[in-house]
């Protein structure tokens, strides 16, 4: 039998199979029997590529074509066309503009090229559903490494000359934290791998798993061998359906191999990974919530120390780290520290994962160096605001971290910067704003979210955030009076002092940031009772410009409550009295007439 | 099966070509001309010759991909073959004997067969 000389690399990520990537792959699938190419080409669904806004997305190796927007109907074209007659279909690629050409290869395309994959070194590019792919790809070679060729010394030595430090968000370095769970006397001791990812619109942990889930339990096992535990947990959120169902067959897989398991490759070393699924609670994030919720207890924070090094599931050493930090692992094992050190800045090696969300040309997830500047991200690799709108914001760290504004574009990704701007690195969230968001109504909206989520047991979160989320909404609503501003700084700065946990450490940090960065808002709102991002419905009004409306009727017929009096071809009225303020006849109008103040 | 760690190694080797075809590299690179003048004159048998050429000689690093007409229509079917480093060698009016022998002295051996080629030199995509 010859081999195959193309791979079809069908991206099967939760956003390419919600825009319908599987017809896609079956139609492929398809047109290459009736063209009768199913032996010479292979057709390979991987993990998520990042570029999720122009999914589906199809891959062609080995030229590396790039392929996007594509639906069913597309695919007769593509085969016959790139598969039989080897003429790649211009009018299915990616293009920059409306009139510029298109770019075939994927590394051409600026969203790929600044991009430097270490924790994703083989998304899009392996089945992950196929154990031989990833070690093809030189998968468990940094296991071998650190099983027979290492003592657990050295490991922890080489990941603490790496300088990885902990991706969930507070930077810990992961070597020194190994090293103290393995400095702690005991027998049976524990890792856990974490991902809870709970940060709205953050994907960068599902991303992870389900393009590559081996690396995570390669990484895993590495770091069990390194602070001598036999048992893992890997808690990861019952809303991720595909990266469960994937993770489940890695393991299967792993262990038919014996890489999980007793006798791991023959060394002697015994590791098993057990899966729990979170129920959807944010604070099960925190490493002592998500202990005691694996343990069957509510979860709640405990009171750190002791550290879960020293007394974590059930009071025995315990070392957590998130599922970025262990995927960067296996590479640092198999390429060396120094390797994984030339990347990056002083204080921070190597990369970070970003899930670019908002408002942004290329939606997506993207690993960057750290040290590049939030402007490169968001204009070079995430292509800029759409609808020729301005910038206002970048959100990193979810609802912990903070709003960064236009004048801090330059500041380079690293922890220290981003703390010292009032943000935090964070998970990996990262969401932009344009000109037409309202940044007290963004405020509102997270502490909305952290005091939800707050557990109760502390009252600086449990009454602190709602007494917050109360002067938020009374700004927003009209209702703002002076002092407010003050009294939410206060408030704000007691809690992050006084909380429990993480969650409340941070909670006031969106409030902190957008009233250090964004004052003005806050003042126009509670002085003026205007919100410049014409966002707060009781403080806008719509209305029609006399020269500018032809008299279409398009809001006339649109408007929901039927609020808009007009003839054809006359003047447009808004009656203010019944007006709900839904935007409607914004978005209908094609004359720009419709208004807001 | 519980691997040992120089099963590992055997994996690899059995999916080189995969490895090769996924990363973009291989020693070599095959490009059979697929336009319709080249599918006419026989090109989809030429690249079933490279295909079977091979795979029975294991050649797991070789690329074999396939393009458009190379605009010499009536000197179909072409290839064009790269090895790493070199420059690309365009061969013309292929037949799978020519292909056998082609592929064991020029892509396995590093020898161009210069009575089969046309020029040195590959066209560029601008």
């Amino acid at each position: 039998m010859s081999e195959f000389r193309m791979s079809l690399l069908v991206c099967a990520g939760t956003g390419c199979v919600s825009n319908n990537s599987f017809s896609v792959k079956a139609a492929l699938e398809k047109e290459l029997a009736r063209q009768n190419l199913q032996e010479e080409i292979q057709v390979v669904t991987t993990g998520c590529n990042g570029f999720c806004a122009n999914g589906p997305i199809v891959v062609v190796k080995p030229d590396d074509i790039f392929y996007q927007f594509l639906k069913a109907e597309d695919i007769p074209r593509l085969v016959e066309e790139h598969c039989l007659k080897g003429r790649p279909v211009p009018e299915l690629m990616y293009s920059p503009a409306k009139d510029a050409p298109p770019i075939p290869k994927m590394s051409d395309i600026p969203f790929f090229g600044k991009q430097r994959l270490i924790a994703l070194a083989n998304r899009g590019l392996i089945d992950p559903e196929n154990i031989d792919e990833y070690i093809a790809l030189g998968g468990y070679q940094g296991l071998r490494k650190a099983l027979l060729a290492m003592s657990p010394e050295g490991i922890i030595a080489e990941i603490k000359a790496s300088g990885l430090r902990g991706r969930g968000g507070a930077g810990f370095p992961t070597g020194r934290k190994w090293e103290l769970a393995r400095a702690v006397a005991g027998e049976e001791k524990y890792v856990i791998c974490n991902g809870d990812e709970g940060d709205p619109g953050a994907f960068m942990d599902r991303s992870i798993v389900e393009s590559d889930p081996h690396c995570v339990l390669e990484g895993m096992t590495i770091g069990a061998r390194a602070i001598g535990a036999s048992q893992g947990f890997l808690y990861i959120r019952a809303e991720y359906p595909l990266a469960l169902e994937r993770l489940t067959q890695a393991m299967e897989q792993a262990r038919s191999y014996g890489l999980l398991g007793e006798d791991i490759l023959g060394s002697g070393f015994d590791f098993d990974i057990t899966v729990s699924k979170g129920a959807g609670a944010f604070v099960c994030g925190e490493e002592t919530s998500l202990i005691g919720s694996l343990e069957g207890l509510l979860p709640e924070p405990r009171v750190r120390p002791p550290y879960p090094a020293q007394s974590g599931y059930r009071g025995k050493p315990t070392n957590i780290n998130n599922v970025e930090t262990w995927a960067n692992v296996p590479h640092i094992i198999n390429k060396g520290a120094a390797w994984f050190a030339s990347v990056g800045t002083e204080s921070c090696k190597g990369t970070k994962v970003f899930s670019l969300v908002g408002k942004i040309r290329n939606t997506g997830l993207v690993e960057v160096p750290m040290g590049i500047s939030l402007r490169e991200i968001v204009f070079d690799i995430g292509g800029g605001i759409p609808n020729g709108k301005k910038f206002k914001a970048v959100q990193t760290g979810g609802p912990s971290g903070g709003c960064l504004p236009e004048s801090l574009l330059d500041l380079p990704v690293d922890y220290e910067s981003l703390t010292k701007a009032g943000s935090i690195m964070g998970s990996g969230g990262m969401i932009v704003m344009d000109e037409e968001t309202c940044m007290v109504e963004v405020a509102r909206y997270f502490v909305g979210f952290t005091q939800e989520e707050s557990c109760g047991k502390c009252p600086p979160c449990r009454e602190g955030t709602w007494h917050m989320l109360k002067i938020l909404e009374g700004i927003t609503e009209g209702r703002g009076r002076e002092g407010d501003i003050e009294l939410l700084e206060k408030l704000a700065l007691r809690i992050k002092d006084t909380a429990l946990c993480g969650l409340g450490n941070t909670a006031p940090n969106p409030v902190l940031t957008t009233i250090r960065h964004f004052r003005h808002e806050y003042e126009a709102h509670i002085r003026e009772k205007r919100c410049p991002g014409g966002v707060c419905k009781s403080l806008i009004r719509y209305f029609i410009l006399e020269d500018k409306c032809t008299g279409c009727q398009a809001c006339f017929k649109n408007c929901p409550v039927n609020c808009i009096a007009g003839e054809r071809k006359k003047l447009h009225v808004i009656d203010q009295d019944r007006c709900i303020k839904c935007g409607m006849c914004k978005s209908v109008c094609r004359f720009d007439a419709v208004r807001i103040e | 099966m519980k691997l040992k760690p120089e099963d590992l190694d055997k994996i690899r080797q059995r999916m080189k070509s995969t490895s090769s075809l996924r990363e973009g590299a291989g020693k070599a690179r095959v490009n059979v001309h697929l336009g319709t003048c080249g599918i006419a004159s026989g090109a989809r048998e030429i690249l079933k010759a490279f295909l079977d050429a091979k795979a029975e000689a294991g050649a797991q690093d070789v690329l074999i991909t396939t393009s458009g007409c190379a605009g010499l229509c009536n000197k179909e079917p072409m290839a064009t073959i790269e090895l790493a480093g070199e420059a690309p060698v365009k061969y013309i009016e292929l037949t799978p004997e020519k292909v056998r022998r082609i592929f064991k002295e020029h892509v396995l051996g590093g020898r161009a067969v210069a009575e089969y080629a046309l020029a040195l030199g590959s066209e560029r995509i601008s």
